[in-house]
This record gives C-alpha cells, structure tokens and sequence, in this order.
C-alpha cells in the first residue's frame, strides 16, 4: 500500500461527503415536490407525462397520495409491463433498427432473454451473455438504458416511501409511486447523466452509432473493434448503482473507463446518490444528526472493506511470486496482483472500486474479482451479503440501512427492557417481524441457490443444462469454483449483478435459478419494507424521553454496524468458509 | 389495478422515449459536435488506413514491438470480445501460465535478471489494455533497440518522453502506451519486415 493509493482513496471520499448535503437537500425538495432550479424547465415535462399517463390528481394539482397497497401494486405493474417489453425487444432485435451488425433473436435465446430482462427491471444488471456480440445499439438504449432510469428512480421512491413512514403521523398513505418515478428520473437521474456523459466522452468513452470497426494492426492482422452509443448509458450505468456494462468487460473495457479521471468519477457516480440520501432522510426526518449517523455507519464499514481489499491484493500470491513477479509496488510499476486488473488503475483504484461497487449494489467492475485474492474477493462478496447497506444503491442503500436500524434499535431494546422507538415512532411487532421477513428471504434465497447449484446434476440431453453436475460450469476448481457459486446467486439475490466471472451462466438453468434469485431479491424485500412505512406513518409521534435511545450518537453507529456485521457473519460464516476462507489456507 | 396497469404501461412507453431514444440520440449529436475524435472510438490512422485505437491494445510478438500484456480478449486482443482470464488465485492452470509467461518474458529480454514487473506477465481485466507500466517497457527497451539497431539511450528517451504519469499527479498509476508508442518508433526508425 502507498501514500498515493491512500490519498487518491482519501480524495475520493471528500468528495462523496462534500456532495452529500447539497444533492441531499435538491433530492428531499425535488421528491416532496417543491420548486428547484430546474423546475422551470422541466416542470412542464413532468405535468406533460403524468397528463399521457393517466396520473390521478388530488385537486390542487398534485399527483394523489397512495396507501401502500396501491403504491405497491403500481411498482409491480411497472415492473412487470416493462420487464416484458425488454424481453420482446432483445427477442425481436433482428427487425428494429440501430443494429448494425444485425444481431438477432438467435443471438438472445429465450431464457437468457428472460434472465436479462429480469435483471435490469430489478437494477441487478446480472450479464450472462457477451453484450458486444449478442444486443443492439437499439436495445441497448431504448432497453438497457431505460431500465438503467427507471429501476434506480423505483429504488429512490421506495426509499423516499419508507422515509415518510417515519416523517409522517397520522396517516395512511406514503406518497404516489408514479410521482416518484417521474420526479426522480427528470429532476435527478437524467440532469447529472447529461454532464456524466458528455464529461465520459471528453476522456474517450465513445458515443456513436457506427457499425463495428476493422482495422489492419501494426503488425498485419486484422482486428475488429466494437462500437455504440456507450458514454450516454455509462453514465447513467453508474449514477443508477446498475453496473450492467455495454462490453464485456465492463468499466474495465478502456472504451467505458478509458482514464484514471474517468474511473474517479464512475466510482464517486456510484456513490453520490446513496450518500447524499442519508441527508435527504436526515432533513424528511427534521433531524439531520440521524441521517450523519448513518454516513458515519456507512463510512466506518466502506472504510474497512477498503483497507482489507487494498491490503491482500497489494500482498499478491505465491504464485505470483514463484513467477518471479515484483509484488512491492515501486515508481515504476503497481507490483502486487495484477492479474484481470488494468495498467492505468493499477492495485489501490481497482480495490477501491470492487469495495465501492458491491457496498452500493451498483456490480460495475474495473477489474475481474474473479482474479482477486481470496481475501480480497471476499470483500466484495461479503459486502454483498451484508446487504449492500454501505452506501448501497439509488434507494435501496437507504431502505435496507433503515432495515438494519429497526433491527438495531428493536435489539437494544430487548437489552434494556423497553419498548423500542425510532426517529419517535415505537418499533413494534408488526414493523420487526415484516424486517426479519425481508432478511430472512434474502439469506435463504442465496443459500438455497448456492446449494442446489453445488449439486445439481443433469441428464443427458436435457434442456436445463449439458449433461453432468452443474459444477462444471465453473472455470475455477476446488475451494474457489465453490466461491463463483456462491457469488452469482449472493450477486443475483442482493441485485449486485457483478460476478466471479468465470462461471459460464448462460444455460436455461443458470437464467432461470439467478433470474429467480434476483426477483426474490427485489420484491420480497421491497414489499415488507413498503408495509413498514405504510405501519409507521399510521403511528403518532412520540416526544423523546429521558429513556428513550439517542439514534444519532457513536454509540448508535457502532451498534449499528455491528449488527450489520453480526448478522452477516452469522448468516454466511459457513458458506464463505468453504470458499474464501479456506482457500486463503491453500495458498 | 385496471387504471394503474394502464399508467404502467403508459409511462414505459414515455420513459422509452425519453431517456432510451431522446437522451443517447442527444449526447450522440452533441459528443459527435463536441468530441468527435474521442466518440468515434479514438482512431488511429496511417495513410489514411486505420490500424486501430489508441485505446484498444493490440497483439505484438516481434522482437522490434514493444509487447503488451497477456490478453484473455478472444484469442487475444479481439476488440469485439473483451474478457478478462478469470483464472482463481489457486487455479493451476493460472500457475501454469505464469511460470510459462515468467519464461517466455526472460527468454525475449535475457539481459534482464530483476523481478518482472506486476503488469508484465499477468492477464489485463479487458483484454485490451492498451498500457504497459514504465517498468515493463524499460526492461524491453534493450531488445527494440537492439533489433531495431539503434541506441539504446535513444528509444529509452522516446520511451520516456510518451510515457503518462499520474493525472495530476495524484490520480492512477503510471503507463506507456504501447500501441501508440510502437506505431511512433515505426514513424521515427522504420525497419524491414
């Protein structure tokens, strides 16, 4: 580890935090529907589209106040219309326009087309396929890139929905899902992915509709160089904690992440959201020490995931060793494990955004986790399965932190014999048990998959996947071909979408189990949650007490973390003891 | 719920066309206006033929080329199939390679005896890493310079004068170009093929 690592890490985090308070308070204005700057402008669109959408409308004008249910319902109807258009553009690619290598419908077989239009509805962006050579430019953009908008601005609604349940007294309703949308994609998302975009493109990331091209190398042979409209879906890719990249190897592919500034500003993109909503519930709630409280959590866990990923892929391997590799780093040269990382990012900028990228459920990589160390692969994952509460992503950080929180509170009180109360609003049964739900799908989920997908076995012929056990779709043996298992449905089930890429995910099989996983992932987490708000908004203020909690205190952070932490552990010791870890032990 | 799933389907529709038709046609227009070079992918040219990207890395196995990094990207450097090894730390097959690579490294720069560097002998993340560090490119230098018969000290200055420090001096790691810096020792001392 160097000085300059730690300062360009250092430099980073400044800037996340700087952000916070001002795009805090834009996004609690812009999604409680008050005037912004931008308002003028964009006003007249967001009337326009609630006008073509049939949005009801209260009497003054605004958009009608929904009870839960019928908020609910709304995200569900969403989400299933537009998972299916995606599905019938990839199968009908070969006749819509923007293709110019003119890909078609046997590029995207059924169920990977399923697979994939699960994925970007639920903003997993799991890829099992090669985009370069199985989507359009046109369902790249009119697909990917839609979904890129539309699945973080549902995350932020139901983060915003969650939060007036506590801001709220008295009442039934938790805000309208379509105003949310709407609001959340024109004020927010589709601003700063303008600037992103043309600021990508300034560093090289293309942006055309070109066919692919062919060059005649230095040396003689040819080569073929793959094209599209890239900068406008990177930078949303990015801003919308989705990850799913235009090429293959993703923010690694110098064409999406082509300088040491491009990569800065992808990782701060993922980050700028998440962080700043901490604030935005901090002003909801009228107090904005609770909202710092969980930065501070939130910090103190990006901060040890960092420092661990840093330090084992710093140390390198054995093997490399045996090699003869140079591990320290010197001025000349990154030294440490340089394998499926690039020159221009080196050991510091790629650890940084593999801990970055699975904090937030974003799952963008500028390096191959699948070639990290074993412990430093195991921050990406265990992240993931702390439940992408560090930061997290557009939305979904927030709701599962205030998960964590209910959880936290409710076992305080357990340990001094009160009533639990948060943000003054009594923690009860109803509100612990919909959070045990929701954690307890998410863990089953993962470790249901992992195991079925460990042995499976398939008959000759079968439609599911070539013949034998399912293992042998792994690229890796032993301890870390176990790791790839448990990573694609860890990713699929927390809606990561990143990957230990070597395992070969495309059969009917794999799309189905992680399409599955990915659904559970969403929806079973997102409707207790919704349940919670619609509760606690019912619920009367209660003023503090003398005996009440503080929520805003280092003593809160550390209980916090720590059952982020103790959960996590508990859940997936064993598991990541099979992989990881005893893997470490081999080397 | 009959009026929701029309909302639904109806806001889709709009959304499509907003930011999935209006938006990347947008920055299209204006990236095409504004960053023409760089949003048609960084081209490199000569004569007018283009032979690749500044970007996008490519194969060099003669000794009179810098080499580049190993590439897992199709069967090596395909700019229509990035990928990284995904090889495991403990895979054999990744042992195997490495101590081939380590090998095969000292064998094409056999004055060099000190440790290889990082980047040298193990698989870039996208295949297509244009980049090599300063280290790699300066054990290399002898074996140009040999086989391009010229001095030494000469291409380690050209070497240094395109080699890219931390932006800002802060920011990523230090890197030579290979694809641009091969094609300007072929500008500056051309040799027969």
């Amino acid at each position: 580890m160097t000085p300059n690592g730690w300062l360009q890490i250092a430099l980073f985090f400044v800037l996340i935090i700087a952000c916070a308070k001002p795009l805090g308070k834009f996004i609690a204005e812009v999604m409680e529907g008050r005037r912004t700057f931008l308002t003028g402008l964009l006003g007249p669109v967001e009337r326009l589209v609630y006008r073509l959408c049939g949005v009801t409308l209260d009497p003054e004008g605004k958009p009608e106040e929904q009870h839960w249910t019928r908020y609910a319902g709304a995200l569900l109807a969403f989400s299933a219309f537009s998972a299916l258009l995606l599905y019938a553009f990839q199968r009908l690619q070969g006749w819509l326009p923007f293709n110019p290598q003119g890909l078609n419908q046997n590029n995207v077989s059924p169920d990977l087309a399923f697979n994939t239009s699960v994925s970007f509805t639920t903003n997993t962006n799991w890829q099992s396929y090669v985009p370069e050579t199985t989507l359009s430019y046109f369902v790249q953009m009119a697909g990917m890139t839609v979904h890129n908008f539309l699945s973080a601005a549902a995350g932020l609604g139901i983060a915003m929905a969650l939060v007036r349940g506590f801001a709220r007294q008295s009442v039934q309703t938790i805000g309208n899902f379509w105003a949310d949308l709407t609001r959340a994609t024109l004020y927010i998302l589709l601003p700063i992915s303008v600037v992103a975009a043309l600021f990508f493109c300034s560093q090289g990331v293309i942006q055309n509709l070109n066919g692919y091209e062919t060059a005649t190398t230095l040396e003689g042979p040819r080569q073929t160089i793959a094209q599209g409209p890239v900068a406008s879906q990177e930078a949303i890719k990015m801003l919308g904690t989705n990850g799913g990249g235009f090429f293959n190897a993703n923010s690694a592919h110098p064409y999406e992440n082509p300088t040491p500034l491009s990569n800065l500003a992808q990782m701060f993109l993922i980050f700028l959201i998440p962080g700043a909503l901490t604030y935005t519930f901090g002003i909801m709630v009228r107090d904005t020490k609770q909202g710092w409280a969980l930065f501070g959590a939130m910090s103190v866990l990006w901060f040890a995931g960092v420092l661990t990923a840093y330090n084992f892929e710093q140390a390198g391997t054995p093997v490399l060793s045996k090699a003869g590799v140079e591990l320290s780093p010197t001025g000349e040269q990154s030294g440490g494990n340089m394998e499926g990382k690039e020159t221009r990012f080196g050991i510091a900028n790629t650890a940084l955004f593999a801990t970055v990228t699975t904090d937030a459920s974003c799952g963008a990589v500028n390096g191959m986790h699948d070639s990290f160390t074993p412990l430093g692969g195991l921050v990406p994952l265990f992240n993931i399965q702390l439940g992408e509460v560090v930061f997290g992503g557009v939305g979904a950080g927030l709701y599962g932190m205030l998960m964590f929180a209910i959880l936290a509170v409710f076992i305080a009180g357990l340990m001094v014999g009160r009533t639990p109360e948060y943000l003054g609003k009594k923690i009860e049964k109803k509100e612990v048990k919909m959070a045990m739900i929701a954690m307890l799908v998410l863990a089953a989920a993962i470790l249901f998959f992992t195991a079925a997908g460990s042995v499976a076995e398939f008959a000759k012929n079968g439609y599911w996947n070539p013949q034998g056990p399912a293992t042998a779709n792994l690229n890796n043996p032993g301890a870390h071909g176990f790791a790839e298992i448990l990573y694609a449905y860890t990713s699929g089930t927390g809606n990561n979408g990143s990957a230990f890429a070597g395992i070969s995910a495309n059969t009917p099989w794999y799309n189905l189990t992680i399409g599955l996983a990915m659904l559970i992932g969403r929806f079973l987490m997102v409707l207790p949650l919704l349940a919670i708000a619609s509760s606690l908004a019912a619920k009367r203020q209660v003023p503090a007490s003398a005996g009440t909690f503080p929520t805003h205190g280092p003593l809160f952070v550390g209980l916090l973390v720590g059952v982020v932490v103790i959960v996590g552990a508990l859940t997936y010791f064993p598991a990541l003891s099979l992989g990881p870890l005893v893997e470490h032990l081999m080397l | 719920m009959y009026k929701e799933l029309k909302s639904a389907v109806l806001i889709t529709i709009c959304f499509t066309v907003i930011t999935g038709i209006l938006y990347p046609l947008a920055i299209t227009g204006v990236a095409q206006l504004i960053f023409p070079r760089q949003a048609n992918g960084s081209i490199l040219r000569r004569n007018g033929k283009v032979v690749g990207s500044e970007l996008i890395g490519q194969n060099f196995a003669r000794p009179e080329y810098f080499h580049p990094r190993p590439s897992a990207a199709g069967s090596g450097y395909d700019g229509a199939a990035s990928s990284g090894s995904n090889l495991g730390p403990t895979n054999p097959a990744l042992a195997d390679r490495l101590s081939k690579g380590g090998a095969q490294f000292r064998s094409e720069n056999p004055t060099y005896t000190g440790a290889i560097p990082a980047d040298a002998i193990t698989a870039s993340a996208s295949g297509l890493d244009p980049e090599i560090s300063p280290a790699n490119a300066r054990v290399q230098t002898l074996r140009v310079a040999s086989a391009r018969k010229m001095n030494p000290d000469t291409l380690q200055a050209i070497v240094d004068a395109m080699a890219e420090g931390r932006t800002l001096g802060l920011l990523g790691e230090p890197r030579v170009n290979v694809v641009k810096l091969n094609m300007k020792l072929d500008e500056l001392v051309p040799f027969q093929r």
